[in-house]
């Protein structure tokens, strides 16, 4: 399903104005996308809206890179 | 000016005097309300005096899952949440070497934790849609401290810290934090002082005479305004004169 990853990078581009060459899956928000604390959360609210799912504090504070959020709305989102 | 037309709005301790009179003043400038509190009945006839544009949801402000299903209830009934208005507050006045941990712990829950709890819970709307007004009554007692009100003047000045953190957090997501302070405000809650309590309070107020709901009511109105947009993390003091700060 790359399809996630296309939507997940969508949505990055959009919220944070990057550059979408920028956004790959080991990109850091806050390291290299400028991303503040707030955008991060504003992010995960996206991506539960996008994606139909719920993500926990816990798990939110443990998505720091593309892929991390990639990994987890993979192994979460239903099929 | 302070038009407020398709805007919704929550007010906590709507039961209340001055309450009742922030929730009249918003709905008035045209903002949807709900009215909380703990006392259904005194918030439906409020409802029911404000006609249109008007919804209940009691809730109790020292209860968690309460005040989340208060965040819940107030933004399905109308919508959207733009305005919330922490106005629900209590005291247990004692002198400190007297103050038992109960009157402690039950002052700083319902006035400075249940206020956090409402407003965190009600941030995520407001980050969406890029609006928001988030306004604390707080009390003049929070910035000068008051024999007897430990615990209130801790919770009140708590409410100002606690704005100004938010207030940073979220100005550039178009929410504003700020406070209102009230004086001594002709209400159930100093309807309790004796006469000479109230000689000697008023000795201390250049205006000479207690404040109305209506006039704290005001403030609150020019701080959920669009006019109001630049102002953020501030205390607007409504006392008379009763102290210059
Ligand atoms: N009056 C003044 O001179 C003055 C001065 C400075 C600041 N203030 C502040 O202004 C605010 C309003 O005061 P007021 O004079 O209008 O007092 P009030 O008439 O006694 O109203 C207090 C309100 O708080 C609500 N409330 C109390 N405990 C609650 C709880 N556990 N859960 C939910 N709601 C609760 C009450 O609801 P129910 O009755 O339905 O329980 C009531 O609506 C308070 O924050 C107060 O500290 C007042």
């Amino acid at each position: 399903m790359s399809d996630i990853a296309e939507r997940v990078k969508k949505i990055v581009v959009e919220h944070l104005g990057v550059e979408a060459a920028q956004v790959k899956e080991d990109a850091k928000f806050i390291d290299d996308l400028g991303a503040d604390s707030l955008d991060t959360v504003e992010l995960v609210m996206a991506f539960e809206e996008e994606f139909a799912i719920e993500i926990p504090d816990d798990a939110a504070e443990k998505i720091q890179t593309v892929g991390d959020a990639i990994g987890f709305i993979k192994s979460n989102a239903k099929p | 000016m302070f038009d407020l037309n398709g805007k919704t709005a929550l007010v906590t301790g709507a039961s209340g005097g001055i309450g009742g009179a922030i929730a009249r003043a918003l709905h008035r400038q045209g903002a949807t309300v709900t009215l909380s509190g703990t006392r259904a009945e005194a918030l439906e006839q409020l409802k029911v005096s404000l006609g249109e544009r008007a919804h209940v949801v009691a809730a109790r402000m020292d209860d968690a899952p309460d005040i989340d299903r208060l965040a819940k209830e107030a933004e399905a009934a109308m919508g959207k949440l733009d305005i919330l208005v922490n106005n629900a507050g209590i005291t247990r006045d004692n002198i400190s070497m007297r103050m038992k941990d109960e009157e402690w712990e039950k002052v700083l829950q319902v006035n400075l934790t249940g206020t956090f709890r409402l407003t965190r819970a009600v941030m995520r709307g407001m980050m969406k849609r890029r609006f928001g007004r988030v306004i604390s009554i707080t009390s003049i007692v929070g910035v000068t401290g008051n024999p007897g009100q430990a615990n209130y003047a801790a919770a009140k000045a708590g409410l100002i810290g606690m704005s100004k953190s938010l207030a940073q957090e979220l100005a550039s997501r178009g929410i504003t934090v700020n406070c209102v302070a009230p004086g001594f405000i002709a209400t159930p809650m100093t309807d309790g002082l004796t006469d000479d309590q109230k000689k000697g309070i008023l000795a201390r107020v250049p205006a000479d005479r207690l404040g109305t709901p209506e006039e704290i009511a005001a403030g609150v109105v020019y701080l959920a305004s669009e006019e109001a947009a630049y102002v953020t993390g501030q205390t607007l003091h409504i006392n008379g004169g009763m102290a210059m700060i």
